[in-house]
């Protein structure tokens, strides 16, 4: 019964996946016959290669502002909407909307947004008196990954809230209830009770924000493309680039292979972490 | 203080997701001009020009059909391919199941994303580029590993006691996937449903390699056109997303419970 989804899956999954390791030995332009290099993709790509260094640079510090910043907020707004009211209901629906609209449509709105002319930001900020404080949210070398991972935090923090109050809900009301007595403050329980019974669903959400942010290829298309002068240009644009824009199939293999074993020591390196934190090794 | 914290943050979040979907909703109706002078306000006359030149000189009708085709029989033959190998894995606990359940979550852990290159060779080499088969067929194997994780650990989580009954009274292991697993199984079914029928109907990096042609591109591939072809003009690019955006936004508001499950399933059970 297994078989149509093996067959699909094997030809479309596991063989291209397989294939890229051999890709990844040769120098290939897709059209004439590919060399075999050996490891000096792998080795120039490891030592030589600055672009490569900046993309990799980028996209960890893409995924720590994104994960710290999004888990924060979504921990912060689950608190806030943890109980089934009929506004709590309503707002999480609100917040969670983001999430179905397609990359391409958000990076478009948020386009819009960051206009340095005509956009709703800088406007807001000449209202209030701070339009010459205005910076080119995607023009600025230094500040457009910023403002890229902001909009993948509009983009994506509902979905976590959800995920949250998912998981805050199962706290047993009774360990509130008696901290109360115990005259708690609400930081205090939050530091005691919702904080430690959180962490599984905290390991959830950063794991799953971390490989979001790695494969935030279809934002960053669409709003900088990876630009200004690369600046935010993650490995998985970076692949894109190397491979059809400029040829180079052998080595964008190697580059994604690097990719890969990048994402796997990161997951591996997580799920360790949330273990010991957890007690449950 | 904490109340009065709880709800100002809440407003200035409510605000920040709501604002920009009122400036592309309004936006859309506006001239540009409007947009960059007033873009919270109401249109002065509600314009359709936009759609008007979307549907009749740029025919957005022609890559909202390919979209629709595209994920409704990705979606579909994800469903069933998934399902059926998620109940071997779930019921027939054999040697088989494990090492199959092994590779699939195999695919877990390797972003779909990295495949781009060999996929786009493969393709080629079968012709399969500039079709909308190929794109199926991508999204197919892309969502394989996800659907199974989560429609298995649905399938073991049912009662045991259901399918030894039916295996008792004759019936093969077909027939009990068909009229005990599947019916039994609707709200995990509807709940992936929606979040590959998201996943297919919002994906840009495969139809960017994959298709050149005009007349088989996708709303993602033609929005990023739109946003070069009119890059003077946000209200052609917003009455883009909205015509874009609207299966998604009317399927949300009749089931928004289904969307925070589905959506939220994958990293769950992921």
């Amino acid at each position: 019964m297994a078989l149509p989804a093996f067959l699909v899956y094997a030809s479309l999954y596991l063989y291209p996946a397989l294939s890229n390791l051999l890709y990844a030995t040769q120098r290939w332009d897709g059209i004439t016959k590919p060399t075999f290099t050996g490891l000096r993709n792998l080795t120039y790509l490891t030592t030589q290669d600055d672009l490569f260094r900046k993309a990799l640079g980028n996209n960890l510090r893409f995924m720590l502002v994104v994960v710290l910043f999004q888990t924060a907020f979504a921990l912060l707004f689950a608190t806030f909407l943890l109980k089934n009211s009929k506004t709590n209901i309503f707002l999480r629906i609100v917040f969670f909307f983001p999430t179905i609209l397609s990359s391409v449509s958000v990076g478009i709105i948020w386009t819009f947004l960051y206009d340095p002319s005509y956009g709703s930001i800088t406007a807001f900020l000449k209202a209030i008196g701070m339009g010459s404080h205005a910076p080119l949210w995607l023009g600025n070398e230094r500040i457009t990954l910023y403002s890229i991972a902001l909009t993948q935090v509009w983009f994506h923090t509902g979905q976590m809230i959800v995920i949250y109050v998912a998981g805050l809900q199962q706290i047993p009301k009774e360990l509130y209830e008696a901290a109360d007595v115990d005259g708690a403050s609400r930081w205090q329980q939050f530091k005691g009770i919702t904080w430690p019974m959180a962490l599984p669903t905290t390991a959830v959400v950063v794991a799953y924000t971390t490989i979001q942010t790695f494969r935030a290829f279809d934002l960053i298309f669409a709003m900088t493309g990876g630009g200004p002068s690369y600046a935010s240009e993650i490995l998985v644009t970076q692949i894109y680039n190397n491979a059809f824009i400029s040829q180079k199939f052998g080595y964008a293999s190697a580059e994604s292979v690097i990719l890969v074993a990048l994402v796997l020591f990161i997951t591996w390196l997580q799920r360790k972490s949330l273990r010991l934190n957890d007690g449950t090794k | 203080m904490y109340k009065t914290l709880r709800a100002t943050l809440l407003a200035i979040y409510a605000a920040i997701i709501l604002v920009p979907c009122m400036i592309v909703i309004t936006g859309a109706f506006k001239s540009d001009f409007e947009i960059y002078t007033k873009p919270l306000a109401l249109p002065t006359a509600w314009s359709l020009k936009n759609f008007h030149k979307l549907f009749v000189e740029s025919n957005i009708a022609r890559p909202f059909m390919n979209s629709v085709i595209v994920s409704a029989f990705s979606v579909f033959f994800t469903l069933l391919f998934a399902s059926l190998a998620a109940y071997s894995i779930a019921r027939l606990v054999t040697l088989t199941g494990r090492i199959l359940f092994l590779l699939f979550s195999l695919g877990l852990a390797i972003p779909g994303q990295v495949n781009i290159i060999p996929i786009y060779h493969l393709f080629v080499n079968l012709h399969l580029n500039n079709s909308l088969l190929g794109l199926i067929l991508v999204n197919i194997a892309l969502t394989l590993p996800i659907s199974i994780f989560i429609l298995s650990a649905f399938f073991k989580d049912l009662p045991k006691e259901m399918f030894e009954c039916a295996g008792m009274d004759g019936a093969g292991q077909f027939r009990i996937y068909r009229s005990i697993a599947l019916p039994l199984s609707k709200p995990a079914l509807g709940a992936t449903a929606i979040f590959l029928f998201v996943i297919c109907w919002n994906d840009l990096l495969y139809p960017l390699m994959l298709i050149t042609e005009t007349a088989k591109k996708t709303l993602p591939l033609i929005l990023i056109d739109y946003k070069g072809e009119y890059f003077t003009s946000y209200s052609m690019q917003f009455a883009a997303i909205l015509v874009a955006s609207l299966p998604m936004v009317v399927m949300y508001l009749f089931m928004q419970r289904t969307f925070q499950a589905g959506l939220t399933a994958g990293a769950v059970k992921g």
